[in-house]
């Protein structure tokens, strides 16, 4: 994932996150050094134009950067979108699906 | 006349439709809605006060549907083992949180554009269909799912493939669907085009 140190926005509080997510597993241990990342992945339906204009729309990012992430999906195959708690991620997660992207989260490290 | 949504002055987009590309696409966004259902067999049209009650303790799903089409619109959301160590746990317990609300937006969306065709003048010649900005981000939604779906049902798993079909020879069965798909793709592409300007 080579986008991830120019896409990466600065963690929202996640070094201070201790708090469990709802749907985190009962031995779930909370690691609150690593941030978690929402991952938006290429596929061949979604356009160009519309992983763009969900970029804008949903994350409030400008026409240039969500250009260039839209590109760094199309090229490197993912970008990372955003970055933060869990529960954030879960959240950017569920929206992108309801967008009809291909997104996932994981844990940063 | 225009084929593809055009920006209107305030906000919104319009079309030209012909009356043939209404029927296709009102037949797409009901079988859309039929597709999309519930994943709770029992959910009723109209819950009364008793169904309220018992799907505010009932799970979703935990796995992913079956029908590749479904799974697409509805995809895990972990694929990468977290500290947890299972994916597979992680994304199931996400998937019995959020499926249904999920399902609830697709449908919304493709509900959305039946009413907004449903809304035009019945006419024998073309129909002009202006959306407000709130029913373009349905239609976008609900363009994209139906691409989707197709998508797999044409088994567009990479670019390639999809360049495959493009190529189709006229006799193919699948070729009408492939039309299908490229007017949809147009249609969508045009009303992002008519939003970001």
């Amino acid at each position: 994932m080579s986008a991830r140190p120019t896409t990466i926005d600065p963690p929202l509080g996640a070094a201070t996150e201790t708090e469990q997510s709802p749907t985190a597993t009962p031995n779930a241990v909370a690691e609150p050094d690593f941030p978690w990342i929402t991952v938006v992945h290429n596929d061949p339906v979604n356009l160009m134009s519309y992983v763009s204009y969900v970029f804008q729309t949903y994350f409030g990012f400008s026409p240039e950067k969500a250009n260039r992430l839209m590109l760094d999906v199309h090229h490197e195959g993912r970008a990372v979108v955003s970055s933060g708690t869990r529960e954030a991620m879960e959240r950017d997660v569920q929206a992108m699906h309801g967008y009809g992207l291909w997104a996932t989260l994981r844990q940063d490290r | 006349m225009a084929r593809h949504f055009k920006p209107l002055r305030g906000g919104g987009a319009a079309i030209v439709f012909q009356p043939y590309e209404i029927t296709l696409l009102r037949g797409y966004a009901s079988q859309m809605l039929e597709l999309v259902g519930s994943a709770r067999p029992e959910a009723p049209e109209r819950p009364d006060a008793a169904d309220l009650i018992a799907s505010a303790f009932s799970d979703g799903p935990s796995e992913p549907p079956a029908d590749p089409a479904l799974a697409r619109l509805f995809p895990d959301a972990y694929t990468d083992a977290g500290p947890d160590g299972d994916a597979r746990a992680a994304s199931a317990e996400f998937r019995r949180y959020t499926e249904e609300d999920l399902r609830g937006r697709k449908r919304e969306d493709a509900q959305a554009l039946v009413r907004s065709l449903d809304a035009l003048a019945p006419s024998e010649r073309r129909a002009v269909l202006h959306l407000k900005p709130d029913e373009c981000r349905q239609w976008l939604g609900a363009l994209n799912d139906l691409r989707l779906v197709i998508a797999s049902r044409l088994g567009v798993t990479d670019e390639e493939s999809y360049d495959e079909l493009r190529e189709l020879p006229e006799e193919d069965p699948r070729e009408p669907l492939v039309m299908v798909y490229e007017w949809l793709t147009m249609l969508q592409d045009s009303l992002v085009e008519a939003l970001m300007r």
